[in-house]
């Protein structure tokens, strides 16, 4: 039926299998919208966000997807600017990857405010001192240089490439990527690093609290160094699982391989810089505001395993294994380190945000407990549906992997 | 805001990020801008379309 949108050469599935496989997607974006248009009516009371927990799972996923969705412009200042072109099989994966994320995450902040009518308070009325202001400002401005980098994806879909005017259009973005791509590079740097710089410059929160350089916390530059590692280590997770599903190779392996050993060593790096911020913090911070490392975890669930899985099982076991090139080299370790990678990106976003508001701080504090209700499910969960339809659309319509023909020739029988 | 807003002040805070954010707003423009020129000029025939 959509047989003449298909791109050139390429073996695609049926278009009622296409469609099968959109509806869980579709469901959960159902469910998304409904959650999002209760909270955008009744309000943020149908969330379990208060004044302790003003950060809870919105903010969660947000900082999570924009941490993986740093494939998009560490990949493309690798591709652009550095001229790694192995990686040009590979980068309009990490564009798309990076649209989803970081869309997805501006749609979840729209609802997180509130009140996405007054959403441009933060433009005009601006609190330059406010990290967040600056995060805002990179990130509206950062999805559009993403938008501008997707434009020439999408118009090199087969019918759209027929209409003169748009082809050369497509053609003459291509020619100046260089330029959006280090603009990409540069407001990423800083709302990555600021992210993180919020969390520590939270003085009255010593879990979260670090010292630092100038006006930055280490947090500032841990934060843009572990989405940096784990970032392309996502894009390799999606183009394997696009792979599993379609039954076909689509990137050569030199440019796996090529992402798999910098973020190795980015990962590497990572886990160094993060074991000395934790010693510093433990014994620098955390005594200087009256505590012990262990006080922070004597009440609620969270404990110093997640200390451990963060830095031991996600940190450490995923850098040995992607510096290990045997190991790398092997599809099943390659994923597991990735999987393990980005999990624990998630896992140090989720210390940073709930735990830092769990623990208690003064000495008649309480512990406070969250749990999501299923609006906030309902809104985080549409995002990865967003994702998988937006994904699935990108690869059935539109040339996503430049070597897809290459790897696979189609054989008449 | 602008350096017209009423909350604007004359600092180098407000210099340094505003300078910055206008900086990153005008390279997007002036890059996509660039672009619709050209597309424009190659189509309407007055400069050459490059192969690849």
């Amino acid at each position: 039926m959509d047989s003449p949108l298909l791109p050139h050469g390429v073996k695609r599935c049926s278009t009622w299998a296409f469609f099968f496989w959109t509806l869980p997607w579709l469901a959960l974006l159902a469910w998304g919208g409904l959650s999002a248009f209760l909270c955008l009516w009744k309000g943020l009371n149908q969330t379990n966000m208060s004044n302790v927990f003003a950060f809870a799972l919105w903010i969660v996923f947000d900082l999570a997807v924009i941490a993986l969705g740093a494939g998009a412009f560490f990949t493309g200042f690798l591709t652009y600017i550095i001229g790694k072109k192995e990686l040009k099989n590979i980068i309009n994966t990490a564009v798309i990857i990076g649209f989803i994320c970081y869309s997805g995450a501006m749609a979840m902040l729209g609802i997180d405010i509130g009140q996405p009518i007054r959403g441009w308070f933060i433009f005009w009325h601006a609190n330059i001192h406010s990290m967040l202001v600056e995060v805002s400002f990179c990130i509206t401005c950062y999805l559009m240089v993403l938008a501008i980098e997707f434009i020439p994806i999408i118009l090199e879909n087969r019918k759209l490439e027929e209409i003169k005017e748009l082809r050369l259009f497509g053609h003459n973005l291509h020619e100046v990527m260089a330029v959006f791509a280090a603009t990409g590079t540069f407001l990423s740097f800083f709302h990555q690093g600021s992210l993180g710089g919020m969390f520590g410059v939270m003085y009255a929160r010593p879990f979260a609290a670090r010292e630092g350089f100038y006006i930055w916390p280490w947090t500032f530059f841990l934060f843009v160094l572990s989405a940096i590692a784990c970032g392309p280590c996502f894009t390799i997770l999606c183009t394997k699982l696009t792979e599993f599903f379609s039954r076909k190779k689509l990137v050569p392996d030199s440019a796996i391989q090529l992402l798999a050993k910098i973020s190795a060593w980015l990962l590497s790096l990572y886990m160094v810089l993060k074991i000395i911020d934790y010693l510093g913090w433990m014994y620098g911070v955390v005594p200087r505001a009256g505590l012990t490392f262990e006080s922070f975890f004597r009440q609620g669930p969270y404990g110093v395993w997640m200390v451990v899985c963060e830095m031991i099982f996600c940190g450490i076991l995923p850098a040995v294994i992607l510096m290990t090139p045997k190991a790398r080299q092997h599809q099943g370790w390659l994923i597991f380190a990735c999987l393990l990678n980005c999990t624990g990106i998630v896992l140090n976003r989720f210390l940073f945000i709930i735990v830092t508001l769990a623990i208690p701080v003064m000495p008649f504090d309480r512990f406070w407990s969250y749990l999501p209700t299923w609006q906030e499910w309902g809104i985080g969960l549409a995002v990865v549906g967003y994702g998988f339809l937006l994904f699935s659309a990108a690869y059935r319509y539109l040339p996503l992997f430049p070597k897809e023909r290459e790897l696979n020739p189609i054989t008449e029988s | 805001m602008t350096p017209f807003s009423f909350e604007w002040q004359w600092n180098i805070e407000y210099l340094i990020f505003f300078g910055l954010l206008y900086i990153a707003l005008a390279i997007i423009g002036a890059g996509i801008t660039f672009t619709i020129i050209r597309t424009g000029l190659q189509a309407l025939g007055f400069m050459r379309e490059r192969h690849f």
